[in-house]
């Protein structure tokens, strides 16, 4: 489990993130959303530490993140995968080097079962004739999804994913949305995703955190964002024409 | 205040990254990979400049030895000490800043605005020793020899430049290269090419590492990178001449 508490955050002028509180749950995949520039990937990167915070703590499971020096932040860092927004998938390697490069440096796995977590990895992100390709040679999709095969090839306790299915096509990222529940589920593991697609949202809203300009502006699950009268997370959820008609319609079944 | 601040940034950077390997055999294929590219990719340009700066050396040496009373042989220690002392280590390893330095500044300010230097972070490994250790010690490695290769070609230069023009003929330069010849002074140009392979790739990897932006700020990180690696090389040479010769 992650708790977050008080945490804010400014640049240089800028305050992003406004005192924010809440606890992730193992075993669930734990929503942030909210609009473009809200404060996401700023607090993604806070609770991982590569923002550090003006004010707060962080707590994994016990250990306080902010407390930890260089080597205990390193030693729980290894329990930590994360999917960057961009990729961030290494140039100079190809997509099965890309995967098999957290197993090289930070286990003692020979070879072969090297090249059978990778395998296993690229397989179940649906990439299997990639292998040998460089990241400027696929496309943004298959980008993104080396990158999620690479941050659960070592089988992390604790999963950040910045926005795993922009740029993906419906079906992908369908796909992507279930193995990442899947995993979630099978080593229960704390996941935290950060997202603006609405159909992750109703697919695995267990529990939906919703930033407004930096602020934790609602919680909760996504039946009570149905039932909610928060305006402005209404305006987010709501935003298409689409979602609206499902509002309708689940608020006519409902009734 | 500026500067204070970036040589105490450089400085923690420098603690960072002395740090042990997560796995020596990781590091071993990159170190072997950053001698191939430093080593064989800077043959070319440093093959060129050095038989050319060696011809050019004699050519002007012999213009402008005018006195009957100093023989012609005075134009191969002229050409040799030149090379060995200045030329080779000091020329040569600023015309190096210019490519290795810019593309290690390149390479690391890209992983930066990348997020791939923050992928390494949170896999839980040193980006710093990671990133730049290897380069550290393959450059200490590799770059002496490039530079040793610089000296023979120069002298090489030297020797058809003044045989082909006449300027000095092939006996009397070959004589002159082995009239008062120091050892030291090839101990000394070792010393530098060590001093300023060190600067080269700590400043590169320093203005690459923090990075802050998009594709314009990587340039310009490379652009640093070089212009300072030349600044600390001058001075440095400068602080080691004094030391050692003066
Ligand atoms: N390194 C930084 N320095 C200064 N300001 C920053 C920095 N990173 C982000 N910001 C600012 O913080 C705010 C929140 O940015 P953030 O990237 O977290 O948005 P986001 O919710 O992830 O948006 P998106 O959905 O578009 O990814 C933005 O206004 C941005 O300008
Ligand atoms: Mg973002």
């Amino acid at each position: 489990m992650i708790e977050v508490k008080n945490i804010s955050k400014t640049f240089s002028t800028k305050q992003v993130l406004f005192d924010i509180s809440c606890k992730f749950e193992p075993g669930k995949i734990n929503l942030i959303i909210g609009t473009s520039g809200s404060g996401k990937t700023v607090l993604m990167k806070t609770l991982i530490g590569l923002f550090a915070p003006d004010s707060g703590t962080i707590i994994y499971d016990g250990r306080d993140f902010i407390q930890l020096d260089r080597d205990g932040r390193k030693d729980l860092r290894q329990d930590i995968g994360m999917v960057f927004q961009g990729g961030a998938l290494f140039d100079s390697l190809t997509v099965e080097e890309n995967v098999m490069f957290p197993l090289s440096m930070l286990t003692d796995m020979s070879l072969a079962e090297k090249r059978d977590r990778v395998n296993f990895c690229l397989k179940r992100v649906n990439l299997e004739n990639a292998h040998k390709l460089f990241p400027a040679e696929i496309s943004g999709g298959m980008k993104k999804r080396v990158s999620i095969a690479r941050a659960i090839a070592t089988n992390p306790k604790y999963l950040f994913c910045d926005e795993p299915n922009s740029g993906l096509d419906p079906y992908t990222s369908l796909v992507i949305d279930e193995l990442i529940h899947e995993i979630t589920l099978e080593f229960n593991i704390t996941t935290v995703i950060n997202t603006h697609d609405m159909n992750s949202v109703a697919e695995s809203g267990e529990h939906i955190v919703f930033l407004h300009k930096g602020a934790k502006w609602w919680e909760g699950t996504f039946t009570e964002i149905m039932n909610s009268d928060n305006k402005e997370l209404h305006g987010f959820i709501f935003a298409s024409k689409v979602m609206q008609s499902f509002k309708k319609l689940y608020l006519k079944e409902n009734a | 205040m500026n500067h204070i601040f970036e040589i105490g940034r450089y400085w923690i950077f420098m603690k960072n990254l002395m740090h042990t390997p997560e796995k020596w055999r990781m590091y071993w294929t990159q170190i072997l990979r950053e001698m191939e590219s430093m080593g064989f990719g800077s043959l070319p340009i440093v093959a060129i400049n050095s038989v050319f700066m060696g011809a050019v050396i004699t050519i002007q040496s012999a213009y402008n030895i005018v006195n009957p009373m100093v023989p012609l042989s005075a134009i191969g220690i002229v050409t040799r000490d030149s090379i060995i002392i200045e030329f080779a280590p000091t020329v040569m390893m600023m015309v190096l800043a210019g490519k290795i330095g810019s593309a290690i500044a390149s390479e690391i300010g890209t992983m930066r605005v990348t997020e791939q230097i923050d992928a390494l972070e949170i896999m839980g490994i040193n980006s710093s020793t990671y990133l730049v250790l290897p380069k550290l010690i393959a450059s200490l490695f590799i770059l002496p020899f490039v530079v040793i290769i610089s000296m023979f070609l120069g002298i090489f230069g030297g020797w058809i430049a003044g045989d082909a023009t006449g300027a000095c003929p092939s006996a009397d330069y070959l004589k002159g290269l082995q009239d008062q010849f120091l050892a030291f002074n090839v101990y000394f140009a070792m010393i530098k090419t060590l001093v300023f392979s060190y600067i080269i790739i700590t400043v590169s990897s320093y203005h690459g590492y923090f990075t802050e932006g998009g594709s314009l700020e990587v340039g310009k990180s490379s652009t640093k990178a070089v212009v300072y690696s030349n600044i600390l090389i001058l001075l440095f040479d400068y602080i080691l001449t004094q030391l050692f010769l003066a």
